[in-house]
């Protein structure tokens, strides 16, 4: 799914640089679930930021399906992203003025279908993460980790090759990390989906059958 | 969707909805309100004109003067020999005199300009008048012999605002009556200065009139005058045959106290084939300026204004109304749509500052930075939308509010009165009379004073025009068109704020 080669991602702030990616490669392959773990300030967020084309990297490829993201247009990333990338993050990120269904529904805004199957899409989606019924409610309406499900429902209704999670579970107290996560890989047995996971939580990475630690930039694969 | 989150952003920050919506309204209203107040004055403007030269009057035509012009002497100038009159026990003498002549400023001229005017191309009507004033005097003054004998100071006389004054220091006492006269030609019914009048009691003037008088009907009620009544006018009784009054209101006076057959006037003012202003109408408006020019050189002595020159001259609190609505109204305005403006931008912008994370989202989930781009600026736009129909029907009560309150505006035209009664109360020396005892060569006996120019204006000659600011289509689609304006300007700011989001911002852990 991913061929990650020489990633190098550096940020400027005024004169002083931080490399927050050096020289990374890696290979991700189709269905995997990996988890990335590392310190904070180690790299993760940067890395998943280049799998998801939400920025360029300064040096390297990052190919998804054989098309460097980094080589992309901006329609072309924007278009990689509407239907192939599906996200989750830290802090659920739900529109707070919509409602549950309309917040999953935005994710299938760009692909301009009609609004009725847009609708019951949207109503599947948020049915699979178990709040079928919740659909009308606003986000302010909801517990922490029913907001994380409709995030979750949000970036799988439009059925993405990939899902790209920043910390799905870190606002969350433990048995509702535990739901979240029981919840992700049902869907990974379930849609064959790529995952990839990020994480400082142990007891989370431990669950997934593969393992890299970012630190410093640098990255190396963990020991299944 | 779109619409769907419009409407929950606005309703979310509804505080922010409001008070754009509100700067947007007042701006508008304002917008509104000084348009319809000018177009308002503008046509009070064009009143006062068209009550004072006629409708369909394009050009006047007149001839000013450096110094008063009448025949024989100078108007308002009451000259009596020695001796003349009766003389009574007491000393003093009995005078009366009437006078008829050309009103101050303004000069008669030869009636051919009218054929050379109406030769003129793209003429499609002229008509001409005799403007003039009638002064009467009666009362007796001190015997200018008894004068010097007794070695009597200057005597003082006063005139009231009307015109007319009386006095009765020093042993005199008498009794001043003026009044304005404009001889017409009844034939000419489409321009002139009577085009704005109608028919209050009686008949107006006809064809073969000769020795009569039409009044003002304002003028008649003042003097307790009416039809079948005779007036006095250049020493000659008239019969008064009708009364008019102005089209454009109630109680609102006409150009001139009365109106007499231009043939009348010419002989009672010993003024044959002479006249003062001519009337012209032009075929089209955008011939106007080419026929001025015309008559300019045709007749090198007149002096020649266009309505525009015209409605320049109109004074009174119209032209006040006038400049402030002109400037003040402008510039407030303009300053609280600016305001109005900067604040739309400036909570737009705020509102982009806040959803940083939101937008970011929006953008990582796939959204094209045009759709969030449009999805601000709509936000923006429709915000304008409520400011502009707010704004629309605040300022259509305003000037609902404005009409109903019926404000009264006094316009004269400058050609034909200067100067209010105040100014005439004040105007000292011009009732000053020289007494016989210190008159120079003693050989002037009772003669008064010069009028000053103040004098020339008689209160009666301003029109009252209550003012109607009226509301056009083109104002109500102009105001729309500001608030979106306002809108999208806003939603241009903020998009392109919008537009520089980057989607990473959504994996910010911060919110
Ligand atoms: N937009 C940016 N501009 C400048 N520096 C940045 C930017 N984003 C990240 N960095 C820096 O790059 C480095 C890696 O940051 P990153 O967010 O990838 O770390 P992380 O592993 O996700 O940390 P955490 O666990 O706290 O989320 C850090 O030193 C960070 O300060
Ligand atoms: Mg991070």
């Amino acid at each position: 799914m991913y061929q990650i080669d020489d990633l190098t991602k550096t940020y400027r702030q005024g004169k002083r640089e931080v490399r927050a990616l050096k020289n990374v490669s890696l290979t991700i392959g189709d269905g995997e679930l990996v988890a990335v773990q590392g310190p904070t300030g180690g790299g993760k967020s940067t890395l998943l930021q280049m799998l998801g084309g939400l920025d360029r990297p300064t040096s390297g490829t990052v190919k998804l399906d054989g098309k460097d993201l980094a080589a992309m247009s901006d329609t072309q990333l924007t278009a990689a992203r509407a239907e192939t990338i599906g996200f989750v993050f830290q802090n659920f990120n739900l529109i707070p003025t919509l409602t549950a269904l309309e917040n999953v529904e935005t994710a299938l805004v760009p692909s301009k279908i009609a609004r009725q199957s847009r609708t019951a899409r949207a109503l599947a989606a948020l049915d699979s993460v178990g709040l079928g019924d919740r659909g009308d409610h606003l986000p302010g309406e909801l517990s922490g980790g029913q907001q994380q499900r409709v995030a979750i429902a949000r970036a799988l209704v439009k059925n993405p090759k990939v899902l790209l999670a920043d910390e799905p579970t870190g606002n969350l107290d433990e048995e509702t990390r535990d739901e979240i996560v029981d919840l992700i890989e049902g869907l990974w047995k379930e849609q064959g989906l790529t995952i990839v996971l990020v994480t400082h939580d142990s007891v989370v990475a431990a669950r997934t059958p593969r393992r890299l630690r970012i630190a410093k930039g640098a990255m190396k694969e963990l020991p299944a | 969707m779109f619409f769907t989150y419009l409407r929950r952003e606005l309703r979310n920050r509804r505080k922010q909805t409001v008070v754009v919506a509100i700067g947007l309204a007042v701006a508008i209203a304002l917008v509104i309100v000084v348009n319809a107040v000018s177009t308002g004055v503008k046509d009070a403007q064009s009143e006062v004109l068209a009550s004072v030269y006629g409708v369909g009057t394009d050009i006047t035509v007149d001839q000013p003067s450096e110094g008063p012009v009448a025949a024989g002497s100078s108007p308002g100038r009451f000259d009596f020999d020695e001796g003349e009159g009766e003389a009574n026990e007491d000393g003093t003498r009995d005078l009366s005199d009437d006078r008829l002549s050309t009103a101050m400023g303004t000069a008669p001229f030869d009636a051919s300009a009218l054929e050379t005017v109406a030769g003129l191309d793209h003429v499609s009507g002229v008509a001409a008048s005799l403007d003039l004033e009638n002064m009467s005097f009666s009362g007796e003054m001190p015997d200018l012999a008894a004068m010097e004998e007794s070695g009597a100071g200057d005597v003082t006389l006063r005139m009231g605002q009307d015109g007319t004054g009386d006095g009765s220091a020093g042993g005199s006492s008498f009794e001043i009556n003026r009044f304005t006269v404009t001889g017409v030609d009844p034939d000419a019914a489409a321009v002139g200065p009577l085009t704005t009048a109608e028919v209050a009691d009686g008949r107006t003037l006809e064809a073969d009139d000769k020795n009569v008088a039409v009044l003002d009907a304002t003028y008649a009620e003042q003097q307790e005058l009416a039809v079948g009544d005779t007036i006095t006018v250049g020493g000659k009784d008239l019969e008064i045959v009708g009364t008019v009054s102005s089209t454009t209101g109630d109680g609102v006076a006409t150009a001139s106290d009365a109106y007499l057959p231009l043939a009348t006037a010419q002989t009672l003012a010993d003024l044959a084939d002479q006249v003062t202003d001519v009337y012209v109408q032009v075929d089209s408006a955008e011939n106007v300026d080419a026929v001025a020019a015309a008559i300019e050189s045709e007749l090198p002595d007149a002096s020649v204004s266009t309505q525009s020159d015209l409605a320049e001259g109109v004074t009174g609190s119209l032209s006040t109304a006038s400049d402030l609505v002109g400037t003040l109204g402008t510039w407030l305005s303009a300053i609280v749509l600016a305001a109005a403006f900067g604040l739309a931008i400036l909570f737009t912008v705020s509102g982009v500052n806040r959803r940083t994370r939101e937008l970011g989202t929006l953008k990582a989930i796939g959204w094209s930075r045009n759709r969030v781009v449009g999805q601000v600026a709509g936000e923006s736009v429709v915000q304008g939308l409520i400011g502009g129909a707010a704004g629309l029907a605040l300022g259509v009560l305003a000037v609902w509010a404005v009409n109903l309150a019926g404000i009264t505006l006094s316009g004269a035209s400058g050609g034909l009165t200067m100067g209010g009664a105040s100014e005439m109360m004040r105007a000292g020396p011009a009732g000053t009379v020289q007494g016989g005892g210190t008159a120079p060569d003693g050989g002037g006996g009772g003669a008064f004073g010069e009028r000053p120019d103040a004098f020339a204006g008689a209160a009666g000659d301003a029109v009252d025009i209550v003012l109607q600011a009226p509301v056009s289509l083109w104002i109500v689609l102009a105001a729309i068109g500001l608030a979106v304006l306002g809108g999208l300007l806003a939603g241009v700011v903020g998009g392109r704020r919008a537009a520089k989001l980057r989607p990473a911002e959504a994996l910010r852990s911060l919110a």
